[in-house]
């Protein structure tokens, strides 16, 4: 059995996830957060955009219990304390972004009081410099 | 950056989305379903048309063959590419964006 070494060294680049869908109606949603995660395992800079219908994960007071599928909102709440952390520790080379677009959120009737963590809120135009400037997109 | 859309826009609105994301001077290639957009004379045509002055639009030949779409129908300013082509673009623009 041949032993892969990944020469990650020295590596990093800016991911950008593109979260677009509802949670629960598909698995996209979670799908995009389990590599959130492995970005942070591997201290890479990640954009964690949420558009059109994904600004509905953030939802703050999801309750799955009664259609028995497991709630994954906390999670958002772990990715804020990754960004947290990444922020104040000067030693930990990552910077992360939790955007929302302006667009998307006004179309929804939603403000960012509705959502479980703190984002920054940019427009389309904006946003498209950001994703442009990222080295790598995943979409969701 | 290579921005590939393959959902029709009478389904979903990931072209709509690009469009609006995506940033000026990009490329859009339509692939599978995605496809459905360069046609001309549809209620989805118009954003098509309008894109084409700020973006590069492209569209997967082999996918409109498969569903029976003539390229004497596509809309002006769309470029029929193969599978080839696409690795070009791929190559060419450094990233993809893939608009699900």
């Amino acid at each position: 059995m041949a032993e892969f070494e990944f020469e990650t060294e020295g590596v990093k680049k800016t991911f950008t996830f593109m979260n677009r869908k509802a949670p629960y109606g598909t698995i996209y949603a979670l799908e995009v957060l389990e590599t959130v995660l492995i970005t942070a395992a591997f201290e890479q800079h990640a954009n964690i955009v949420f558009v059109d219908d994904g600004v509905y994960q953030l939802k703050s007071g999801q309750d799955t219990a009664a259609i028995n599928m497991k709630n994954f909102s906390p999670t958002y709440g772990i990715i804020e304390m990754e960004k947290e952390d990444a922020d104040e520790d000067e030693d930990i080379d990552m910077n992360w972004r939790i955007i929302v677009e302006k667009e998307s959120l006004e179309a929804r009737g939603l403000t960012t009081d509705d959502f479980k963590v703190d984002v920054e809120v940019l427009s389309a135009a904006e946003l498209a410099d950001v994703i442009d400037a990222s080295d790598c997109v995943i979409g969701g | 950056m290579l921005h590939t859309v393959n959902k029709s826009p009478f389904d979903r609105n990931s072209m709509e989305t690009c469009l609006r994301l995506a940033k000026k001077g990009s490329a859009i290639l339509l692939i599978e379903d995605g496809v459905i957009a360069a046609m001309q004379g549809t209620i989805q045509s118009a954003n098509i048309e309008n894109a084409t002055d700020a973006f590069d639009v492209f569209v997967m030949g082999p996918d409109l063959k498969a569903r029976g779409l003539s390229e004497d129908n596509l809309i002006d300013g769309v470029k029929v590419v193969d599978y080839s082509g696409f690795v070009d673009l791929v190559e060419e623009r450094g990233s993809v964006n893939a608009w699900l």
